[in-house]
């Protein structure tokens, strides 16, 4: 049902890795670690600045897909993969977008069962992508029959 | 707490078991990730989907896990995180997190990593290539 938008990619989308956000971000896995929100730290670390956490990047925005409206609920997130060039400085701009890298079908004991995988790209203001963000999402039957495609 | 580079294949970082799951924990990771699935908060919204409460986020579980390697920015960096889904974490749930070298080059450990909950089921599991850098 989404074989259409593979290889469709959303514009980028300038994000800041805002210090407030990194914060609340580190505060809500547990992980309030100075390199992360101890300014001091930060300045005294090999990266001379704070840094934000791997699984950040979940904040930001990537932009919208034309075509690939996925429903709200019901999706099963099966899989997650980061891939940095190096940590995210806490103050930088990125420019974020997303892209429809595959999607397949598997006959499962529940019915048919989809597979959309999107790959997600951070890159730093002349243009070198810091990191990316390959996420594989599971659309089950019952979904797919809510969805009425 | 020793250096990252001086562990050896088969030696495992100190294992990180969390407080019990709470409700709070999880308004607190919606709030922050912008995820707002109700599945995850609201229990008519849980029970809706067919499940017996509500559940973690996978991501909230998956950012826990990376806490192990947090110490250890000095030496180098996360540069590869792969992680599968693989059981749902409930309210109330103890979850532990382990990591355990599985090789090493000069410039990279390669880790095991999961997160089990009290029944020793892995709900998440992956793994952790670790960039070491060199001192300048």
């Amino acid at each position: 049902m989404f074989r259409q938008v593979i290889g469709e990619e959303s514009k980028k989308i300038k994000n800041v890795v805002e210090k407030g956000i990194v914060k609340r971000f580190s505060e809500s896995i547990g992980d309030l670690h100075p390199i992360y929100v101890d300014e001091e730290v930060g300045r005294q670390s090999r990266y001379g600045r704070n840094i934000a956490p791997p699984t950040f990047p979940r904040v930001f925005d990537y932009g919208e897909i034309e075509g690939l409206h996925l429903p709200n609920k019901g999706l099963i997130h099966g899989e997650q993969i980061y891939h940095y060039e190096r940590p995210l400085l806490v103050g930088e701009e990125l420019y974020c977008y997303t892209q429809v890298k595959d999607y397949y079908e598997k006959e499962g004991k529940n019915g048919l069962m989809c597979f959309l995988v999107t790959k997600r790209y951070g890159e730093d203001v002349q243009g070198n992508v810091i990191f990316t963000e390959e996420a594989t999402i599971i659309i089950t039957e019952k979904v797919r029959k809510a969805m009425e495609v | 707490m020793s250096k990252l580079v001086e562990l050896q294949t088969g030696d495992r970082l100190e294992q990180i078991t969390l407080s019990p799951v709470s409700r709070m924990d999880l308004i607190k990771y919606a709030g922050s990730s912008l995820d707002f699935n109700p599945i995850h908060t609201v229990d008519e919204e849980a029970a809706k989907a067919g499940l017996p409460g509500i559940i973690a986020h996978g991501m909230w579980t998956m950012g826990n896990l990376a806490k192990l390697f947090t110490p250890y920015y000095e030496e180098g960096f996360i540069q590869d995180y792969q992680i599968r889904f693989a059981g749902m974490v409930f309210l109330n749930d103890t979850v532990t997190l382990q990591a355990e070298v599985t090789d090493r080059a000069s410039d990279n450990l390669l880790f095991d990593v999961k997160a089990v909950n009290q029944h020793d089921k892995s709900v998440i599991k992956g793994s952790i290539k670790f960039k070491l850098l060199k001192d300048e």
